[in-house]
């Protein structure tokens, strides 16, 4: 039920066209302008507690706890780092071991996710076998999986597989990510057939294929997961929760999890809080940087059909 | 020729081919053993778990469906928290949410290309940043005293602080978030729309961009609708977390922002009643089903061409 269609005789269609390209600018310009100011205004709103936490880090302790409170520091200080590195030298278990495993353990898992995900994916798009289909679709029903939902039998599986306490526990769970053989999936339908064809012809075998073929095509795709991997693991606190009991093999969200809590009317922790946030976040924000192009190629293809 | 003795040859012949396909399941193998034993295997257990009361010490015993029963005649909590609780905060950040990043991705597509990164990476830099990173930022704003930023502000206005706000927060903090992989699988697929279906639909009398959305942009784009639907749905229900997260502990005060999720933590983890927990769980697993079948109702492109 579209719009009629309107039959306009060809000599027409010409003059109208150039018409109506005349016209879109004009109301595109106008338009444009207006959608900019409002995404400006949003953009930065969104953007405002992401400013905040910047500043907070930065702030000295007698600036944090100003009243009216105020949003930009006076004067920045490195104090609220040097006070979390020194505060938990103190402790049982030093910032940098928290900060070890969080960097082995996301290492380890992006690494593990981009090996798993890419050769399940290559064996779908690319390999015909009994079962394909079947497999495919119970990927695409896990889609909808969250691992919130089914937190107790998780906990008794991973109990009775004996990987509790130890560093596998914050990686193995995480390899089993749908969304990066999905989208990895539809990527590598990109590639041509006659290219792998040409290459088993002159003698390739299959695992040649992928690692000297499939996988360097796929660069932007082994990026996006990567990043995908990469941001499940290195802000995740529920493994580190439920998951192991000795306090050297938890991570740094979960250390950040313990500063912040019931930090309501804690004077001194704040900004010392702020400073360990900020840690958490940037490395985030950089490696999504880096990528963007990569992540916006391989999502126009996320479509499911 | 004997029905037995074509039967051992069909058998013959299958196993021929799949010990042919090998590799293929070589391939599939460490995502398929990852995906059974972290996704499948806990699903199955709650489902089994929820007919059983089970307190992770002694042996579970087998109770029909009394946990279901229980549910639905004697957890006042769940009826007249969590539930209406849950269904506020899915509604808002569910289908209001993914409304959302598809218009700000709409409107980031019609500008001119240069400047779509910036906006890119200001809308999408929250989802990276959700979590632990940001409570003290929340904590620091939405703080009880006059110290809280927006405390201040409505102290000054005169309104004061409230259990009832616990949920608007939730659902403010959770919508800034919300813009995440279904955000950008959507800006990306905008760019793959062929941009002679515009032209093609200006002609055939399309006129204003509401029409242009409805006719050619969503038909268009409707595979990574459906992903990024799906996404929501998921990322939904992760997002409930961050009730705990802002309260300190999965109790949010006076249950103002109970969700099923903390009733299932509150009854698994604190309690230790791991049966009547796996079978709440299996009524969340359920409702986030329903609502993707849903998603693939709406958006489905099967059978459309």
């Amino acid at each position: 039920m579209g719009p009629k269609l309107v039959h306009i005789p060809a000599s027409k269609v010409g003059k109208r066209r150039i018409r109506l390209s005349l016209a879109r600018w004009k109301k595109i310009d106008l338009f444009q302008v207006f959608a900019m100011t409002g995404l400006t205004l949003l953009a930065i709103f969104m953007l405002l507690p992401i400013v905040f936490i910047m500043n907070h880090a930065f702030k000295p302790i007698s600036e944090l706890f100003l009243y009216p409170p105020r949003f930009w520091t006076n004067q920045p200080t490195l104090f609220n780092f040097q006070q979390l590195l020194l505060k938990s030298q103190t402790a049982v278990i030093p910032f940098s071991r928290y900060l070890f495993n969080s960097v082995l353990t996301t290492l380890v898992t992006v690494a593990g996710t981009i090996f798993v995900s890419s050769m399940a994916a290559y064996a779908f798009a690319k390999q015909r076998f009994i079962g394909r289909e079947l497999f495919f679709s119970f990927t695409i029903v896990a889609l909808m999986f969250a691992p919130e939902t089914v937190a107790i039998p998780r906990y008794l599986v991973i109990a009775n597989l004996g990987i509790m306490d130890t560093f596998l526990v914050h990686v193995l769970p995480l390899l089993a990510a749908p969304v990066g053989v999905f989208l990895m999936k539809q990527f590598m339908e990109q590639i041509p057939n006659e290219l792998i064809e040409a290459a088993k012809i002159d003698g390739a075998k299959e695992f040649v294929v992928f690692f000297r073929i499939a996988l360097p095509i796929c660069m932007p795709a082994v990026a996006t997961i990567g990043i995908l991997a990469f941001q499940g693991s290195w802000s995740q606190t529920e493994t580190s929760v439920l998951f192991t009991q000795t306090e050297s093999m938890k991570t740094l969200p979960y250390f950040t999890m313990t500063l912040t809590n019931g930090l309501a009317n804690n004077v001194v922790g704040q900004g010392v809080a702020a400073a360990a946030g900020l840690m958490m976040f940037v490395p985030n924000l950089v490696v999504f940087l880096l990528f963007q192009r990569r992540v916006l190629n391989t999502m126009a293809h996320s479509g499911i059909k | 020729m004997s029905s037995a003795a074509l039967m051992k040859r069909r058998w013959r012949a299958l196993l021929t081919t799949l010990w042919k396909q090998r590799v293929s399941y070589l391939f599939i193998a460490p995502f398929m053993i990852c995906f059974t034993v972290f996704i499948v295997i806990p699903i199955v257990l709650a489902n089994a778990l929820a007919f059983f009361s089970f307190d992770a010490i002694s042996m579970p015993t087998f109770i029909g469906w009394d946990n279901f029963l229980a549910i639905l005649t004697q957890d006042r909590i769940f009826l007249q928290n969590a539930i209406p609780n849950t269904f506020k905060f899915a509604i808002i950040v569910g289908p209001l949410g993914y409304s959302l990043s598809f218009l700000l991705a709409w409107l980031i597509h019609q500008l001119p290309k240069r400047i779509r990164d910036i906006f890119t990476i200001a809308i999408y830099t929250p989802s990276l940043s959700a979590g632990v990173a940001m409570s003290v930022v929340w904590l620091v704003i939405f703080n009880g005293d006059r110290i809280g930023y927006l405390n201040n502000f409505l102290l000054s206005i005169g309104v004061v602080q409230d259990p009832q706000y616990f949920m608007n927060i939730m659902i403010i903090v959770s919508l800034w978030a919300s813009m995440g992989v279904g955000f950008l699988a959507m800006l990306a697929g905008l760019q793959t729309v062929n941009t002679e279906l515009y032209e093609a639909g200006a002609i055939d009398g399309i006129s204003n961009r509401l029409q242009e959305i409805y006719y050619i942009t969503i038909p268009a784009i409707k595979p990574q609708m459906l992903f990024g639907a799906i996404m929501s749905v998921v990322g939904t229900l992760k997002a409930g977390a961050i009730g705990a997260l802002l309260a300190g502990s999965p109790i949010t005060p006076q249950y103002s922002g109970h969700l099923i999720t903390n009733h299932i933590e509150d009854y698994a983890f604190i309690r230790y009643e791991l049966g009547y927990a796996s079978a709440l769980s299996v009524v969340l697993l359920l409702l986030v089903y329903g609502s993707s079948r849903l998603s693939f109702r709406l958006f489905s492109s099967k059978g459309e061409e």
